[in-house]
């Protein structure tokens, strides 16, 4: 299968290494990864804020990145920007008045899946262990983001695939449906109420004796790893992406700069 | 037709009364979060509730067909509004009771006023409604020298402290127990010195205060849950039956009902029966149920009178994204899943209409561009357990991404000096509107990890950003980004190709 990878704009300038884990992936399976050079964002920042207007080229971007035959399916490690693409783009063109975008961005959406749902649902992975040899000797707890859960229905999908890597120990995460309070700009206009909603995530975290909290959300996890470490706690965040692509031979190329317990980068 | 038809309102009349928010959110928000006290009594009271609420919402198989039956009834009250109030009208008037048309907070406060000026009385007992908190009423009448009395053991909690309420369904949900028993040993005449906390004892001393005002009031005041265009029947769910010894006991009732309260049959009533107590108090059937149609001879009171309250409805409902607001049945289950109510409490909200629900329905009613509620569309994380909650399915997200639209669009323009965020945004339209633009942008990512500096963190942001850096690290940015990694790697004509992307993957 020939698979886009949109690696969002966060991914792409912040965590490259959660998009080069999906690569690895995917090229595991035996798919094809091209990468759209025209992408660039989903525009959700801009459409949660209230700029419709300035979301409008934006969104356009990515519909003209995305919108061709060269694919069979598109893919992003972000569950919220996913959501965005499936469920704002055509509002956005709508609300502007432009008929025809709304139409290609109906075309884009249906093609685009979330990494877990693509890796589950279509590619059938049902073990990480056996069918991508993914090897990861740590514990860890899941955070399961807002989009994800609530958006785009995915479910225990990511906490599936990464509670059957070998070696891994999972443990659960008290109040985990709760919003971690990054919610974009909303972590800047009402800065108090979300260090406070971060403030709880990260008590939860750290309950849990977790060495890493992995997400599907890179931007998520930007955000609780950043109260984390703010705290000075030595719990890291991790993508599930990157826990998945972790072998036996290859464990510290994925991991780049997180740190673990123990402070090894 | 009743006797003070006001006529049909001009579109739009926005809302007025208790609506307005004083202060910006994220300045409220910041006190209330102060109050520890508040936050631990909303977080153990929120956390009851919603799994109450879960667990009997669970036991309906049909739960989620039954959200949709509510949210298709209601939509089709919106659609068809002015023939069902007509209907409700005509069908209430034939049974003896009077309708009164109010167009905003001041003409409801001055029909009533009139009502019970009209009885002689000077005292009235009221019935927990949510439509006489919005129009400020308790304090209107209090100005003309009528004492108004709530009977709902939470309202009169909150009034006895002379505070306002927090909450939709339990409106002392910030105080606990101790709290109370001060107020009631520092407000209520001939209370009991030894007055213990036991929630028994409490409850007890309450009744004894309000026994005698049952007793001797002549007027009662109330709200109502449900108005039955159908038949003219007005509906009030409670759980304490202290509601039920005012729509019985008195001589006058009148009720202030805002006008989207409408149902268009009796049978509807089934959905919104099953759907309010479960949502609302996580019980299966709440204990008291009133309805009563006009004026029954010799039972019950025999002068009964109806405020149609609009107070910026028609406003809300002209708002064709926003109007799904208007569907609202008041469970108050969105601010017990909200994550920002849960640690800010109602009155950070400042309208009487607080959580989730209060974010969109304030600003509709008053309209976007009202003094500081334009604040309330943005206290919201985008969670969706709101959505997820509500048993009328009002995607309240999406109403609040739309409000947030209107509140930018109002000001476009308008003011000379675009705000930080203005610019932000500006700057990241740029960015993001091209590929070749953010690979330019992120050329610049090594000067982030030259200002994280050897802790590999940035501590501190200027301007709009300083919030999150208040009490969130920045991690170091990488040296490359994925799209500088992947032109190398993937250079046209080079050998790598599928299967070999992972020789690259050494940082």
């Amino acid at each position: 299968m020939k698979i886009a990878l949109f690696a969002t704009c966060i991914v792409d300038a912040m965590y490259p290494r959660t998009a080069r884990a999906t690569v690895t992936i995917l090229e595991r399976l035996g798919h094809e990864v091209i990468f759209p050079a025209g992408q660039a964002c989903c525009g959700q920042m801009h459409v949660n804020s209230g700029y419709f207007k300035e979301a409008l080229p934006v969104v356009a971007n990515h519909v003209a990145a995305f919108d061709t035959d060269d694919y069979d399916v598109a893919v992003a490690p972000s569950g919220s920007c996913v959501a965005s693409v499936k469920h704002q783009h055509e509002l956005v063109a709508r609300r502007c008045g432009d008929a025809a975008l709304e139409a290609r961005a109906a075309v884009v959406g249906a093609k685009t899946y979330e990494l877990s749902q693509l890796l589950t649902d279509v590619l059938g992975v049902t073990n990480a262990a056996e069918q991508l040899g993914s090897y990861f000797p740590h514990k860890v707890t899941y955070h399961p983001s807002c989009h994800g859960m609530r958006l785009l229905k995915l479910g225990d999908r990511q906490l599936n695939l990464l509670s059957s890597v070998a070696g891994i120990e999972m443990v659960e995460l008290p109040e985990a449906e709760q919003c971690c309070g990054f919610g974009g700009t909303f972590s800047m206009k009402n800065a108090d109420v979300s260090s406070a909603m971060n403030a709880d995530k990260a008590a939860n975290i750290c309950g849990t004796g977790a060495e890493l909290c992995s997400g599907g959300d890179a931007s998520c996890l930007l955000h609780i790893g950043g109260g984390l470490s703010r705290q000075g706690s030595h719990v890291g965040t991790l993508h599930f992406a990157e826990i998945l692509a972790c072998t036996l031979d290859r464990p510290a190329t994925v991991l780049g700069e997180v740190q673990l317990a123990g402070g090894k980068r | 037709m009743s006797n003070t038809f006001l006529g049909m309102p001009s579109l739009p009349v926005f809302g007025s009364g208790n609506l307005n928010a004083t202060e910006p959110f994220p300045k409220a928000a910041r006190r209330e979060l102060a109050n520890t006290q508040l936050r631990a009594n909303l977080g153990h009271a929120t956390a009851t509730i919603r799994d109450k609420r879960l667990k009997v919402v669970a036991e309906l198989p049909d739960w989620e067909d039954m959200r949709d039956s509510g949210s298709a009834i209601k939509d089709a009250t919106m659609a068809n509004l002015p023939a069902l109030l007509e209907q409700f009208e005509a069908n209430f008037t034939v049974r003896g009771g009077v309708i009164h048309w109010a167009r905003d907070a001041q003409e409801a406060n001055e029909i009533v006023t009139a009502l019970i000026q009209a009885t002689g009385e000077s005292e009235v007992v009221k019935v927990k409604s949510m439509a006489t908190q919005e129009i400020g009423l308790n304090e209107y009448l209090q100005e003309q020298g009528i004492a108004a009395y709530e009977t709902d053991l939470a309202e009169l909690i909150v009034q006895l402290d002379h505070d306002k309420p927090s909450h939709i369904l339990v409106p002392a949900i910030h105080k606990n127990r101790s709290q109370i028993r001060e107020i009631f040993l520092r407000e209520m005449v001939d209370v009991d010195p030894g007055l213990s906390d036991d929630p028994a004892r409490l409850a007890e001393a309450a009744r004894k205060h309000l026994r005698k005002k049952f007793l001797s009031a002549k007027v009662a005041v109330s709200g109502a849950n449900f108005g039955l265009a159908e038949t003219g029947t007005l509906t009030v769910v409670e759980s304490e039956g202290n509601g039920r010894m005012c729509l019985t006991l008195p001589e006058t009732l009148i009720t202030v009902m805002g006008i989207e309260k409408l149902l268009p049959s009796f049978t509807d009533l089934e959905v919104f029966m099953q759907l309010l107590p479960r949502s609302s108090t996580g019980e299966r059937m709440n204990p008291y149920t009133s309805l009563w149609t006009g004026v029954t001879p010799g039972d019950g009171p025999q002068n009964v009178h109806l405020v149609m309250l609009d107070n910026g409805r028609t406003a809300a409902l002209a708002d064709k994204m926003g109007r799904t607001a208007l569907n609202c049945i008041r469970c108050s289950a969105c601010m017990n899943v909200c994550p920002v109510y849960e640690r800010t409490g109602g009155h950070a909200y400042g309208s009487t209409y607080p959580g989730p629900i209060g974010a969109i329905l304030s600003p509709l009613m008053t309209g976007i561009t009202s003094e500081e509620n334009n604040s309330l569309p943005y206290a919201s994380s985008l969670c969706g357990a709101c959505y997820d909650a509500c048993p009328v399915k009002i995607n309240i997200p999406e109403v609040l991404v739309h409000l947030r639209g209107e509140d930018v669009d109002s000001t476009r323009g308008k003011v000379k000096v675009p705000t930080q965020m203005d610019l932000m945004m500006k700057g990241a339209q740029w960015a993001f509107s091209s590929g070749s633009h953010l690979n330019l942008l992120e050329k610049g990512l090594p000067l982030g990890k030259l200002v994280a500096g050897r802790n590999k963190v940035i501590k501190k942001l200027p301007g709009i950003a300083a919030g999150w850096t208040q009490s969130r690290d920045i991690p170091a940015p990488p040296s490359q980004s994925f799209r500088q990694w992947w032109a190398k790697e993937h250079k046209p004509g080079s050998a790598v190709g599928p299967g070999t992307t992972t020789e690259g993957e050494q940082a």
